[in-house]
């Protein structure tokens, strides 16, 4: 008797009990449930939330991997500068390195572990004590946590706002599918207002800055945002920012890889082109908006935004965590629009407020996170109103002809 | 308790539970979420409001057969606003920081939905024993969330109770803070009072399942 029949008498065994749902669960993340549903009529498709979830989370290895890397390149090239010398990114020559990696894995496999343990445990008790079975949801967002957060955040406030976030984002909601917030975000927010010690300034971008400061070895990883908001100029030229040679939370610094994941998501037809282009759009207008308003001599270099404001507005595009956002957070089917109009504007407003909230946000420049929780909120009566436009353009037309 | 029949008991006790003003009849929420961010101002507040409504509820008692229906919420509005005037001064006269604390809240006991409600909902109806009873639960009601969402926004945000450093002192890093524990600074915003004010209902719920409204 192999393996899969082994766990499938299990199964009858358990049948009814009240830990029945979790065995379940482990049961069909190794194997295809040997049982069909029979009669009524269904739409045969491959595409089950198992495999949709499944295809985001290889969209989002390679992000992770960079991130990986990048967590032990930015720590190394921090003590050198510190030391008074200046690294030049070489992609073999000092990036995908034994050294990096290890430095690397140290950091962030930690915080996916955590993100995936905790999360699971609190969906497996969820539904023990609700009676249904494991739902997946919970697959994308603990991989996306880890991506989301600076590499030094302390593992027991990461434990913490899971647990918070997926009570508070989506169990008290109904689980998987009825959410109103992005569960990833919500922890996010939940961090950024709890510990924002830890979750901005200039100390927490590079593992082991916090443990340096005010040692001799001190030294200091800011996000090219922070910079920006000072007023500051950063070292680092377009294929840095492009390509991800910078420091920021662990998954978001290499558009370049995010782009190639978001191609592969909206080829699989998982994300919505239609958001995402939107949002880029919307980003690109409030960008342009800042650059003239900056152009037209309104805001001038003594004013505390015009650091932000006068960045070129394809640069607010491939900096910070815009791209990550919009690719990855946006295009949630869950929290996000429904109608096909409706995600013009949902995304477009997410591109919008974004840039708005990363210059105006005086405590920290960034501003995705805060704009797509807005946008979640307010899905549904973007949704609504384009419902109500359709109905009423199809009662004018009933009556021309009725008429 | 001998002191009390069972239908008088109910007006005192049934507000702490299954009829609470807060959880239950979703009143007074305003500044259930503005002034619990420590435990000392939720038991202040808490204290006020039983006073304003226990009174009030007695003064509008008596009063009841005289006043004329068309003009009684201006009569209920002064009697209220008198009440919070005496609070007021009571406090700014011999607690003068945690007045400052409260600010304008005490000032806004006069538009807590609780005491208008039981005003128009009960003293106008009963004789002054029961709608003290009835005022006075229902302060207690709306006073025990209070102490409840506080105790859990003043430790968790503040890692203090009263004042007292219970989990150790954050800046020489006793206690708990010495194995890295921080202060959640969510718990002393004020929609981290609404999620705990959520909590409460949703932990409510759970244990009674008639609480839940069919629809």
């Amino acid at each position: 008797m192999g393996l899969k029949e082994k766990l499938h008498s299990i199964k009858e065994d358990f049948k009814g009990k009240k830990m029945a749902p979790a065995f379940n669960a482990l049961h069909t993340f190794l194997y295809t449930p040997n049982e069909t549903t029979h009669s009524g009529g269904h739409i045969r498709a491959v595409d089950d939330l198992k495999r949709t979830m499944n295809t985001v989370i290889i969209a989002l290895l390679p992000v992770l991997v960079w991130g990986i890397f990048n967590a032990g390149y930015q720590h190394y090239a921090a003590i050198d500068a510190a030391q008074g010398v200046v690294r030049e990114a070489s992609l073999f020559g000092n990036f995908f390195t034994w050294d990096n990696f290890i430095m690397g894995a140290w950091t962030v496999l930690p915080l996916v572990i955590v993100s995936y343990g905790v999360g699971l445990a609190v969906e497996f008790v969820f539904a023990v004590i609700k009676g249904h079975e494991v739902e997946e949801g919970y697959l994308v967002t603990g991989m996306l946590v880890p991506l989301i957060v600076p590499v030094d955040i302390p593992l027991w406030m990461l434990a913490v706002a899971v647990v918070f976030g997926v009570v508070i984002g989506k169990e008290v909601f109904g689980g998987t599918g009825m959410n109103i917030l992005n569960p990833a975000l919500t922890i996010r927010a939940f961090l950024f207002f709890a510990y924002p010690t830890w979750m901005s300034g200039d100390k927490v971008w590079v593992h082991g800055a916090q443990a340096a400061a005010g040692t001799p070895d001190a030294f200091s990883g800011e996000t090219i945002l922070g910079s920006y908001a000072q007023n500051n100029s950063v070292v680092y030229d377009f294929a840095d920012k492009f390509f991800g040679f910078i420091p920021g939370s662990v998954g978001e610094t290499s558009t370049f890889l995010i782009i190639i994941g978001g191609l592969f998501l909206m080829f699989t037809k998982i994300a919505s082109w239609r958001i995402i282009l939107s949002a880029v759009v919307g980003a690109a207008v409030m960008g342009l908006i800042f650059n003239g308003v900056v152009d037209q001599g309104w805001i001038t270099e003594s004013s505390k935004f015009y650091g932000l404001m006068s960045t070129p507005f394809w640069e607010h595009l491939i900096i910070g965590g815009i791209a990550f956002g919009i690719v990855y957070m946006a295009t949630d089917p869950v929290s996000g629009a429904q109608t096909n109009t409706g995600k013009y504007w949902y995304g477009f407003l997410i591109g919008f407020f974004s840039i708005m909230i990363r210059v105006f946000n005086p405590a920290y420049p960034e501003g995705v996170f805060l704009a797509i929780l807005l946008m979640n909120v307010f899905a549904p009566t973007i949704d609504h109103y384009v419902v109500q436009a359709n109905v009423k353009q199809r009662m004018k037309r009933l009556k021309l002809k009725t008429a | 308790m001998a002191l009390l029949s069972k239908k008088d008991r109910g007006l005192i006790l049934d507000p702490l539970a299954d009829n609470n003003p807060i959880t239950i009849q979703v009143l007074g929420i305003c500044s259930a979420l503005a002034i619990t961010a420590q435990l000392k101002a939720s038991i202040v507040m808490g204290i006020s409001v039983m006073f304003v409504l226990g009174v009030g509820n007695v003064v509008i008692s008596l009063m009841r057969n005289i006043i004329p229906s068309k003009i009684r919420i201006i009569v209920q509005l002064v009697v209220v606003a008198a009440l919070v005037i005496i609070v007021d001064q009571v406090l700014k006269a011999f607690a003068y920081e945690l007045s400052k604390t409260l600010s304008v809240f005490v000032g806004l006991i006069i538009t807590n939905c609780i005491i208008m409600g039981r005003f128009e909902a009960f003293a106008l109806g009963n004789g002054p024993w029961r709608s003290f009873l009835d005022g006075i639960g229902n302060a207690a009601g709306y006073a025990l969330i209070l102490v409840i969402v506080g105790f859990f926004r003043e430790l968790l945000g503040s890692g203090t109770l009263l004042g007292f450093k219970v989990l150790g002192d954050p800046i020489a890093k006793t206690g708990l803070y010495g194995i890295g524990y921080e202060n959640n600074g969510f718990m002393l915003l004020s929609p981290m009072a609404l999620i705990v004010v959520g909590i409460i209902i949703w932990v409510q719920r759970s244990r009674n399942k008639a609480l839940i409204e069919e629809n």
